[in-house]
């Protein structure tokens, strides 16, 4: 069958002030009708570049297109004009983007954004494009679409607004969608949902899809051929079966353990409780009119000492505040927490020090919870000073003790955060939290920014320090495969209520909650985990 | 909508308390007084006076006679100008301020927002470079040496434009609202390029470009509308600084406006006249800050939200 698409060869570089960069070097692939083609790599393997730099969408200067062909309908695309292109892009060949909260324009209506490529490519009046979008949007699953057409995004949820952007590529019955990781910045529910429609929506439209994504759990669920992208390059590339059972490339075989799939040995014989929470309530307001949002509402749970406890939840079901509300940095609304016997919900600034030193944080992002201005030295000097653990003398010794056990290198001491990669940002965050010797550590989803195999690495590494200074954890995430590998009991949360708690097999295998039952229906990558069990 | 509005009123009244109540306790305090001249009059000519315009009555009385006079729309007679009321004075200057700042920040408008969004377009080129630094120079350049400058250019040099007056001869407001207008369309042009630069980096533009539409049209339709709500927020403040501002303009061009009488009235200690021009821009200011933040929202429909 003659392809939608079919690149050969394409060299995409960028001249940058700090020498060439060859993001895209001589990869092909191709594209067929109904079918999804699926690129696979890590942040800055230049997946994205591969597909935009068709369209023409790549900043040029400093991106320029070396070399290669990409036929798509008997035209080549990269010998096109600018207005040619302008005439494929939209129509032949749409993008749904990642973030569905950025790639919407807050001013303009939906309506309005919807029936633009509709007035512009098939020269529609406003009203009849009007009665199509309507129609699309409904068609996306969005309810009420007549009024909704009229709402600004702010008004839709992260999944609503990418059914817009969906609908939105869609309006124009294009060949081909370029889905660049769609579902990336969603809930893992809402995740499954948007995974369907696409399917749903290729199927029936006979689409051809490229689908951009670094999760190979989603890929192992919708992708017909698979691309796997490095600096560049494709490494391998075959059908989803063959990749699947028979990688060959180191790289792909690398991808494919650093999917989290086992989980370790639960700390048996100890029953000493650590942390005890007793129906816990944190409730906000923004004003004293506006409702009061229970963002915690009645939750009692316990840690035993050296435990992994994971909490589980989609964004806004309250997790974070949890955790921010044991370490007192917010105040409770009511109820009791209890750490070792001390009740912290009463305790004033000096008593409060006193404990933070014993329990720490570890941030989400590590791009953003780490002070630019600070080398590594100091950011790890600063806690150890602050908490009288180390004197000026011994200074040294104890931040390159602190490097050695987060596994970083001893000459990168004085550099600075933006001189380090994301996994390597995140282990000068955990040096920082394990700096005061805590007893306790809360961390608060510390690999969701992270790329698969980082992500590996930095669980390991987390996991490793939890047995080498007896640490207690409770650790927050949305990925329930990542929980599943680290945590020895798991509590899922609802809406700021405690669903189901139990440990981590219990919960996985023989869910009681319905909730705990869609979220773990929701998880992507059935069929990559029927293949890991099988074999 | 309304209730947003009459409650941003509402909170205008105690900040012109504080103004008038400054201002008025301030040019009593200063040295000198209405009614001394180089020229010494005797102590019963003066006294006869102060008791005229009740200045012989102790101070709390006087500030509530005022007061009271305000909130009835009568701000009193002038010191200097005998037998013409403060109101009278105003509205005969106004018109003709209000008028220059009008045009001075059409024109501010006009070649800033042109100005930033075609820097912004190429940044960090030449065409980023050469604008933004005219606009530095215009941020730099006092409006006392710019308008001479443009007076010996254009009105003695090449003899295009009238040197002075203001509606006495063709195209006698060109040069006065190009002289008050140049450091806010300097201003502008930066705060445009800044916002605008802002938006360009925004993904929502790569969605509007893969639609396949034209450069121009995602400029104007899909950038312009955020890219310029910072300038929007200035506008506001921006005209009311024209207001206040354009007494050195006034001076230079001839021009009888309220600028001229707020300073020369200041200068005579002409207590009611400064009080009545303070309270009076002052007003303004307050209406126009109201005014510049009504239209920011009707612009971005998130905050239009929150007022409803």
């Amino acid at each position: 069958m003659q392809p939608l698409l079919s690149v050969k060869d394409l060299r995409i570089h960028f001249h940058t002030r700090n020498g060439l960069v060859r993001a895209v070097d001589g990869i092909s692939y191709d594209v067929h009708a109904g079918k999804t083609t699926a690129i696979i790599g890590e942040s800055g393997s230049g997946k994205s570049v591969a597909c935009y730099g068709l369209l023409g969408l790549i900043p040029k200067p400093p991106g320029k297109v070396e070399g290669g062909t990409a036929d798509f309908g008997g035209k080549d695309l990269l010998q096109l004009s600018e207005a040619e292109l302008r005439k494929i892009r939209g129509r032949g060949i749409s993008i749904i983007f990642q973030d569905p909260m950025t790639s919407l324009n807050p001013y303009l209506r939906i309506g309005d954004q919807m029936i633009e490529p509709l007035q512009l490519h098939f020269g529609m009046k406003k009203a009849e494009a009007w009665k199509r979008a309507t129609a699309v949007l409904e068609e996306v699953g969005i309810r009420d679409a007549d009024r909704r057409m009229n709402s600004y995004p702010f008004e839709f949820s992260g999944g609503m607004r990418q059914r817009v952007v969906i609908a939105m590529a869609l309006i124009t019955e294009p060949e081909i969608i370029i889905a660049d990781e769609p579902t990336t910045a969603l809930d893992v529910t809402v995740q499954a949902q948007i995974l369907k429609l696409i399917a749903e929506l290729q199927r029936n439209h006979n689409i051809g899809v490229i689908f951009i994504s670094h999760d190979l759990s989603v890929i192992s669920d919708i992708a017909d051929d698979i691309c796997v992208m490095k600096n560049g390059e494709i490494v391998e590339q075959g059908s989803r079966q063959q990749i699947f059972e028979q990688a060959q490339h180191p790289y792909t075989k690398k991808l494919l353990d650093a999917v989290p799939d086992t989980h370790k040995d639960i700390v048996e014989n100890n029953d000493s409780e650590f942390l005890v929470v007793e129906n816990l309530c944190t409730h906000f307001s923004s004003s004293r009119r506006a409702p009061v949002v229970k963002a915690v509402d009645n939750v009692s749970f316990k840690i035993k000492r050296r435990e992994i406890v994971g909490l589980v939840g989609e964004s806004g079901s309250g997790k974070s505040t949890i955790g921010r509300s044991i370490l007192r940095l917010v105040d409770p609304t009511s109820g009791s927490v209890k750490i070792e016997g001390t009740e912290t919900t009463a305790l004033g600034y000096r008593d409060l020090k006193m404990l933070r030193r014993h329990m720490q944080m570890i941030f989400q992002d590590p791009y953003a919870s780490l002070n630019p201005r600070m080398s590594v030295y100091d950011t790890l000097a600063e806690p150890l000073l602050l908490h009288k653990i180390a004197t000026r003398k011994t200074l040294d010794s104890a931040v390159f003790e602190l490097m050695d056990s987060v596994e970083l290198a001893r000459e990168s001491v004085l550099r600075y955060p933006h001189e380090f990669s994301g996994g390597q940002r995140q282990r000068i965050a955990i040096g920082r939290a394990i700096a005061t010797k805590p007893k306790f550590i809360v961390a608060d989803e510390p690999v969701s920014a992270l790329d698969v195999t980082i992500q590996a690495q930095i669980l390991d590494l987390l996991l490793e320090l939890v047995d080498r200074y007896e640490l207690t954890m409770l650790f927050i995430s949305h990925d329930l495969a990542v929980v599943r590998y680290i945590a020895d009991r798991i509590l899922v949360m609802c809406q700021g209520e405690l669903v189901e708690s139990g440990h981590s097999d219990q919960v996985f295998d023989n869910p009681q909650h319905p909730y705990t039952q869609t979220l773990l229906k929701s998880v992507p990558g059935k069929y990559l985990h029927d293949e890991i069990a099988a074999g | 909508m309304f209730k947003f509005l009459g409650l941003r009123l509402l909170q205008a009244i105690p900040v012109l308390l504080v103004v008038i109540t400054v201002t008025f306790f301030l040019v009593r305090a200063a040295p000198g007084g209405p009614f001394d001249d180089e020229k010494a009059v005797s102590p019963q000519v003066k006294a006869a006076l102060e008791a005229q315009y009740n200045l012989d009555q102790p101070m709390h009385q006087q500030f509530f006679s005022y007061l009271i006079g305000l909130v009835q729309g009568d701000m009193g007679p002038s010191f200097k100008y005998p037998g013409r009321s403060v109101d009278e004075l105003i509205f005969q200057g106004f018109p003709v301020t209000a008028e220059l700042g009008l045009y001075a920040l059409l024109f501010a408008v006009a070649l800033g927002v042109l100005a930033g969004v075609f820097a912004s377009l190429r940044p960090n080129t030449k065409q980023d470079y050469i604008p933004m630094s005219a606009a530095m120079v215009g941020i730099c350049m006092p409006s006392f040496l710019l308008g001479p400058i443009l007076v010996l250019v254009f009105g003695l040099w090449f003899d295009v434009l009238p040197v002075s007056g203001w509606g006495n001869s063709p195209g006698d407001k060109i040069l006065p609202s190009l002289t008050l207008g140049s450091t806010y369309a300097a201003y502008i042009a930066r705060l445009s390029r800044s916002g605008m630069l802002e938006i360009l980096s925004q993904d929502y533009l790569r969605t509007a470009r893969a639609k396949g539409l034209p450069e121009h049209t995602v400029i104007i339709k899909h950038a312009l509308r955020g890219g310029l709500a910072p300038v929007i927020a200035f506008l506001g403040p921006a005209f009311a600084g024209l207001l206040s501002g354009s007494f050195v303009v006034e001076t230079i061009f001839q021009i009888p406006g309220l600028g001229r009488f707020y300073v020369q009235a200041a200068f005579n200690r002409d207590y009611t006249m400064i009080l009545g021009t303070t309270v009076f821009l002052s007003t303004l200011i307050v209406f126009f800050n109201l005014l510049s933040d009504v239209l920011a929202a009707w612009l971005n429909p998130r905050l239009r939200y929150q007022f409803k």
